[in-house]
């Protein structure tokens, strides 16, 4: 099996994860934990350098990453564990009363794995740049990647961070966003069209990658052409198209598994389409 | 200690005692960073980003970035400072502290000048009087509003050490320095007077003005309790209780809203342990004006002859 190949394992067994977390609590987020289940794969089986046996706050000498639109927890979570953080099982306590697997992540519950609560909008580019601004003071070579929804760039708080990580060049940050055009109220484009994307960011200052969330070689060869773009006097950010609901059929090409859970039929023909590839929790 | 032990011959604004000690903190230690959004002189951060420039983040006219980028920086071991005015420390970021600081329990220390009327002429636009309640009501949050330039200086230093976010309220006007550095200690009440009819709870700008009015009364043969309390959360309930058990009555003062402020902690702590009569020298329920700082701490009741009556209504009704 190539190394792409075992990574698409894991994204397959994360994707049944995620199902079955949001139905063993009848809420929670599938539709974008889904469509950025390739991204977080790739970045954790792949591009991040992290001791997910020592976590500490401050992560020094690690690669940092910051969940912007919190509510995708399930797919961050499932990976988390996955890769190491924390048991596999406690995946099940999901939204349950007592859990560190608060709905929205939160670093209240000591969940290894989360610095910042996130779930509130428009929140995590200032904190990951703030984060990166801490990097260079320590001296500290190890990157910083966030990850922000589209619907999440109408919070104006975003660009005011766009400015300021130009401003600062913080040329140790690598943001993603998740460009599935789709967010609760119906399609991006039509509740709060956010035009040319690259041209924004370009105009901000940012280097402007783009890339196909779901096409795991192409997750991986792009993040790997952001880092050799790091360094380099501005911040980078990955335009990431990726398809809401991705890898279960009913749930792409709409918006109406932003926030909704399956039932007990509904997860059935889910997990008929996802490999039960390492063991369910 | 008594009320007859000051006589302040220097004037300073809390906000320098603010600016010095953050300049003081930047040669001490290194983690200390601070940032800044297009305040940098009204904040008296000056010597801050002339001398540590690698370490001054100047954010520009957007609050909530700076909120974030100071909770990012934490990760990492800085300790920062955000500078902006009080209005712009609190109500404008308030989704930003509240998930980004206080719930995500990060070491950010919020300092805001300008806070409450005396900032005077600019109005109602940049004079926050609810500033106090909003910080008090998130959890993890200390809350600090410190009487003049020694104690500004004193409490500057000692948030850096403790650690969780704090939120740290001070002023804009030159005002009498009358209290010593080791007036403050976090959570602790400054025993400014000892006194046995009525005590006397006041923070900021107004600890100073109950020294007067604590000497006028005693004129009248009212002796006068009077405490600071500058850390409004968590707040001295044995140095409350201890001076109630003592007065039965209770007068506060502070240049906040009613609502909220330094006067609610107080009468929590009161109703909840030994309830006593108890008056408020504070804003009823307003948004302020443009004006001279003494002229509206007169206009909104907050002078020397509103805190003596307060003492004078609260003495009676025992």
């Amino acid at each position: 099996m190539t190394e792409i190949q075992q990574l698409q394992q894991r994204a397959s067994q994360i994707r049944r994860d995620i199902v079955r977390m949001v139905h063993g609590v009848s809420s929670g987020h599938p539709g974008g934990s889904l469509g950025c289940t390739d991204f977080f794969v790739a970045l954790y089986g792949e591009i991040m350098h992290y001791d997910p046996s020592n976590f500490t706050m401050d992560g020094k000498g690690e690669d940092l990453f910051f969940l912007s639109n919190g509510h995708i927890s399930p797919v961050w979570y499932s990976t988390l564990a996955r890769y190491g953080y924390f048991p596999i099982d406690e995946l099940s306590t999901f939204r349950k009363i007592d859990t560190r697997l608060q709905g929205h992540p939160t670093t209240a519950e000591h969940l290894p794995g989360v610095r910042m609560a996130s779930g509130s909008l428009g929140q995590g580019l200032s904190v990951a740049i703030g984060a990166a601004l801490a990097k260079k003071l320590n001296g500290d070579d190890r990157l910083v990647y966030s990850l922000h929804g589209d619907g999440e760039l109408q919070e104006g708080q975003n660009w005011e961070a766009a400015m300021a990580a130009a401003h600062h060049k913080v040329d140790n940050l690598i943001a993603t966003v998740d460009f599935n055009n789709r967010q609760i109220d119906g399609d991006v484009s039509d509740v709060m069209a956010l035009g040319n994307l690259r041209a924004k960011w370009e105009a901000f200052g940012w280097d402007v990658l783009e890339m196909n969330g779901n096409d795991m070689d192409e997750v991986i060869s792009t993040i790997k052409t952001a880092q050799t773009h790091t360094g380099k006097g501005k911040p980078v950010v990955i335009l990431m198209t990726t398809e809401m609901g991705q890898g279960v059929d009913f749930m792409m090409g709409t918006h109406k598994w932003h926030g909704v859970a399956p039932d007990d039929e509904q997860l059935e023909q889910a997990l008929a389409q996802l490999e039960e590839t390492e063991g369910d929790y | 200690m008594s009320i007859h032990d000051f006589n302040p011959t220097e004037k300073k604004d809390t906000r320098s005692g603010f600016g010095d000690a953050l300049h003081a903190l930047g040669k001490e230690d290194e983690r200390v960073v601070a940032l800044c959004a297009d305040l940098t002189g009204s904040l008296k951060m000056n010597a801050f980003a002339d001398d540590f420039p690698e370490r001054f983040f100047q954010t520009g006219v957007a609050e909530a970035n700076m909120i974030g980028m100071a909770a990012g920086l934490t990760i990492g071991g800085k300790i920062p400072y955000t500078g902006t005015f009080a209005n712009f420390s609190t109500g404008r970021v308030y989704d930003q502290i509240r998930q980004s600081i206080a719930y995500s329990g990060k070491n950010v220390k919020i300092c805001a000048s300008h806070a409450g009327l005396t900032l005077g002429e600019d109005g109602a636009t940049h004079q926050i009087l609810e500033d106090i309640g909003l910080m008090r009501m998130l959890p993890n949050m200390t809350v600090i509003n410190p009487c003049d330039y020694n104690q500004t200086f004193a409490a500057t230093k000692a948030i850096k050490d403790h650690e969780g976010p704090v939120y740290l309220r001070f002023g804009r006007p030159k005002w009498p320095i009358f209290a010593s550095k080791e007036s403050f200690e976090i959570g602790k009440a400054w025993k400014i007077n000892d006194g046995a009819d009525v005590t006397l709870i006041a923070t900021g700008h107004l600890v100073w003005y109950s020294i007067l009015a604590a000497r006028e009364l005693e004129k009248e043969g009212i002796s006068v309790d009077l405490l600071n309390i500058h850390t409004i959360k968590p707040i001295d309930e044995e140095a409350i209780l201890k001076s109630v058990r003592k007065t039965g009555c209770v007068v506060t003062a502070e240049e906040h809203n009613r609502f909220g402020g330094l006067g609610e902690a107080v009468a929590q702590v009161t109703s909840t342990n030994y309830p006593v009569h108890h008056e408020f020298v504070s804003v009823d329920d307003k948004f302020g004006e443009s004006g001279t700082p003494e002229d509206l701490l007169k206009k909104y009741g907050l002078d020397v002859p509103d805190i003596i009556s307060a003492v004078k209504r609260v003495k009676a009704k025992k």
